[in-house]
């Protein structure tokens, strides 16, 4: 890596890869107060992307239809603003783009590289698993590619069928070497996003789509990051502590909401980060309210809530007052007339929360 | 280019030299040329082998200790200089003493075989006498009976009631004549913007409605969005949405008719931008070593939603590519039904005939938007669209050509259009009306029998479907 450091220009340099995160940690790693303008997800990301692009010349970003705005448009204007060489359409490959994206990184660039739906992420899977996720540990540290974020598109949107609606988090929280990133909101997708591109880690981080348009909060407009790998808390509750990411948030809140009406006080606490994930923040939860339930969208085999519940109740055996509930996806393949039944939907789990509680 | 003189007296000054000089030694770098100063200079390269020299360091004393390799000397100086060729594990290699980087594009772009042109006038010698009246017009019937289905259901996913769609308009051509060339036994591994071949094997209107309204008589029960198809009785493998996973599979279904011996091919449809994915090269490769009977049809419409072909790819498209791989290849004008199916046919032959693969690309333009969730205007300009639809149309061409032949009337062709249009809003109403695949379908197919995990799964759900009647949609039998 040195000798990539020396090749990077001087401005860069002060934002190198390593060092510049430290420093820009600092000052950057809070949530500004209330305020900014009202935006949707999709901006929000678009806005975390002119401040990477702005901030660091030595960022790149690219991948399929990204030339032109993007198939959700988050990539609009940048082309324009920042030029042909900096933004740019690739080849229908996924391979190739995350493949690209750590020799870029590699050599002390950010490289952005957008999987047009996390559905179309598997072409990558070897370069992910064997390349970016080992690229530092196999060269005892002599080169690393953490310059790299791979965004992706992922969940449900009500009517994508098997290829366009995918949660495939799990697969690459089995990788040690990546992050995997998901946000809930447009300002957290704006600070989180911003994280994982100054972060010295391959990142990958997925975009529920289903909020791209949907989710609207005010976002301030400086730039900002939000620490990695600290779960938040987003609303206070004794009985129970209830455990998610990304779109399923919402669902999970407003199952919070409705067994409020029925008197029990839900815990809700968004992992932000799957790994390297947050176990403290769930841990000292499950140790106040005694129970534990975990909502994703993915299949409920193998998914990320069985590592969440194994670690658990490795930590909490004995305060544990019922068994950890999971309300997830289906051990289906994702079915489009069938989404409705396939999802974890807010009565699923406000009766998984009531059973929990009434154990 | 001026490239292509200079090489080619290079070439001939090359076989002056080598057929001058007789005997040889076997060393390269012992080579004495005197041509040009170039190879003089070689000449004075030091004839101690240098030690980085991995095995293929050819001119090492030890092989010459070999009869092997005796032989192989013998007969290199019987050939001459520049024709000195050595066994390489791939097979014999001629050396030439002349440093000639390939270039990176031919002096000419491989040409477009076509029949017709826009006039629908036949061009001499192109085979056109193949193709009947009867063909002639059944193509022709389908290809407009294919723009009629895109556009009534274009309509219906406008008018919100299908969820999505995705027309094959400008491209009625590579659909229809190239499933006439095949035959029912010939497997087809589908992108998404073939359903013309399933309509040409017949594939009914409402088979095609019934699908994209994810009914319960759809064959994929609902699963999928609209336009994934797929018809076991048909030979038409279900569509996936995932670019160019269906090339490898493709290949080893034509390996598996090689091996039964059968009197049919595998084939294989995929788009510009699916020539960029791995599993096309891989495919490509399969199919050459494995000696696969298997036919890629590239559509090149220019686009992979807003992607030009110019960030898609800097070779001469796809065809080049074939050679490549070892595999025959043709660039077709994807436009003109006939060259489509005169081609497509003589692949068939080939690919069956001698058990080998064949690369298709048919040149085109995708006149329609990506999908109903795009719109193309934003990223190309609508009078390049508009000159494509207007002056390129492959169903006015054809027709064009029929109607010259005698064979076709504007009478017959408003009754068809008419027709066509009647039955397909027809079989939308119909579709419409059918309830959706009941619940049990959710569970049925991940595997032959649905394991454990997936029978308890499917009685907690009914059990909230009872709780919670109203979350549920209720065209949904239980
Ligand atoms: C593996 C994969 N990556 C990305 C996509 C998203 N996508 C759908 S269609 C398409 C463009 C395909 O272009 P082309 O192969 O030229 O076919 P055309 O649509 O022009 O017929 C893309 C990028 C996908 N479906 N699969
Ligand atoms: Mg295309």
């Amino acid at each position: 890596m040195a000798s990539a450091l020396r090749r990077l220009g001087s401005a860069a340099a002060r934002r190198g890869l390593s060092t510049a995160c430290e420093d820009t940690k600092k000052s950057l790693f809070q949530l500004p107060q209330a305020g900014g303008k009202s935006s949707n997800l999709c901006s929000a990301i678009n806005q975390a992307l002119h401040i990477a692009l702005e901030s660091d010349p030595r960022s790149y970003l690219f991948g399929e239809d990204v030339s032109f705005g993007g198939v959700f448009r988050c990539t609009t204007g940048l082309a324009d603003r920042y030029g042909k060489s900096r933004v740019f359409n690739t080849p229908l490959c996924e391979q190739g783009i995350v493949g690209f994206g750590i020799g870029l990184a590699a050599m002390g660039n950010r490289a952005i590289a957008e999987i047009q739906f996390a559905d179309y992420i598997f072409p990558a899977f070897d370069q992910i698993v064997n390349e970016a996720s080992k690229f530092r540990y196999r060269s005892g540290n002599q080169f690393n590619c953490g310059g790299l974020t791979i965004r992706a598109p992922y969940g449900a949107v009500g009517h994508g069928g098997h290829y366009h609606s995918q949660s495939p988090e799990a697969f690459f929280c089995h990788v040690p070497g990546i992050k995997v990133v998901i946000p809930r909101s447009p300002r957290q997708a704006k600070g989180l996003l911003l994280s994982c591109i100054r972060d010295p880690n391959p990142v990958v981080f997925f975009e529920p789509k289903w909020l791209y348009r949907q989710a609207i909060e005010e976002v301030p407009e400086e730039d900002y990051m939000l620490p990695l790998s600290e779960a938040e808390v987003i609303r206070e509750g004794s009985d129970i502590t209830v455990v998610g990411w990304g779109a399923q948030l919402s669902i999970m809140e407003q199952a919070c909401a409705g067994a409020e009406k029925e008197g029990i006080s839900c815990e809700l606490i968004d992992l932000k980060t799957l790994i390297p994930w947050d176990k403290e923040t769930v841990e000292a939860s499950v140790r106040k309210t005694g129970r534990l339930l975990i909502s994703h969208e993915a299949p409920v085999t193998g998914g990320f809530g069985a590592e969440i519940s194994a670690s658990i109740v490795e930590r909490c055996f004995l305060r544990l007052e019922a068994p950890v509930a999971r309300i997830c996806g289906l051990d289906t393949p994702f079915p489009l007339v069938f989404e409705p039944f396939y999802m974890p939907t807010k009565n699923k789990i406000l009766d998984a929360i009531k059973a929990t509680v009434n154990y | 280019m001026a490239g292509l003189g200079m090489r080619k007296s290079r070439n001939f000054i090359n076989r002056i030299i080598s057929s001058s000089q007789i005997h040889q030694s076997l060393g390269v770098l012992e080579h004495i040329h005197s041509a040009s100063s170039h190879r003089t200079h070689l000449s004075k390269f030091p004839t101690k082998i240098p030690t980085w020299g991995g095995p293929a360091a050819l001119s090492s004393s030890r092989r010459f200790e070999s009869t092997e390799a005796e032989k192989q000397a013998e007969c290199m100086t019987d050939i001459g200089d520049d024709n000195q060729m050595l066994d390489f594990p791939g097979g014999r290699i001629a050396f030439t003493s002349s440093m000639r980087f390939i270039p990176e594009s031919p002096e000419e772009r491989i040409r477009c075989y076509r029949v017709i042109d826009e006039e629908g006038r036949p061009l001499m010698d192109s085979g056109l006498t193949k193709i009947s009246e009867e063909v002639a017009v059944k193509m022709y019937t389908g290809m407009v009976t294919l723009q009629v289905l895109d556009t009534v259901f274009y309509e219906a996913q406008r008018q919100g009631r299908i969820s999505f769609y995705v027309t094959t308009i400008g491209e009625e051509a590579i659909n229809i004549a190239s499933a006439a060339a095949l035959t029912m036994d010939d497997l087809v591994f589908p992108q998404y913007r073939e359903p013309g071949v399933l309509l040409w094997r017949g594939f009914t209107l409402q088979e095609f409605a019934n699908q994209c309204f994810g009914n319960k008589a759809d064959y994929g029960k609902g699963r999928q969005m609209p336009i994934h198809y797929g018809s076991n009785k048909l030979n038409y493998f279900t569509v996936s949405s995932t670019i160019a996973t269906q090339l490898p599979p493709a290949v080893g279904a034509a390996y598996s008719l090689k091996m039964d011996k059968q009197d049919a091919c595998a084939v294989t449809y995929f788009g510009d931008g699916g020539s960029s994915e791995g599993d096309f090269h891989a495919a490509l490769n399969f199919a050459a070593v494995m000696e696969a009977p298997v036919i890629f049809i590239c559509r090149n419409n220019g686009w992979a939603i807003s992607t030009p072909t110019s960030d898609q790819f800097r070779s001469d498209g796809v065809a080049i590519r074939g050679q490549a791989y070892g595999v025959k290849s043709i660039r077709v004008d994807g436009n003109d039904a006939l060259a489509m199916y005169n081609t497509v046919r003589a692949a068939r032959e080939m690919a069956i005939g001698e058990q080998k693969p064949v690369l298709i690309e048919a040149m085109t333009y995708r006149v329609g938007h990506h999908s109903t969730s795009d719109d193309s205007t934003k990223y190309r300009p609508a009078n390049e669209i508009e000159w494509w639809r207007m002056q390129k149309d492959p169903v006015n061409r054809l027709r064009k050509w029929i109607e010259r032949n005698g064979w076709w009337s504007s009478e017959a062709e408003s009754e068809l259009r008419i027709d066509v249009r009647k039955q397909l809003l027809d079989a939308i109403q119909v579709a419409e009306r059918v309830e959706k695949p009941p619940i049990a379908d959710l569970f049925t197919d991940v595997y032959d029998v649905p394991p454990s995990n997936l029978r308890e799964q499917e009685k907690l759900l009914r059990e909230t479907i009872e709780r919670h009647p109203r979350d549920y949609p209720e065209d949904v039998p239980l």
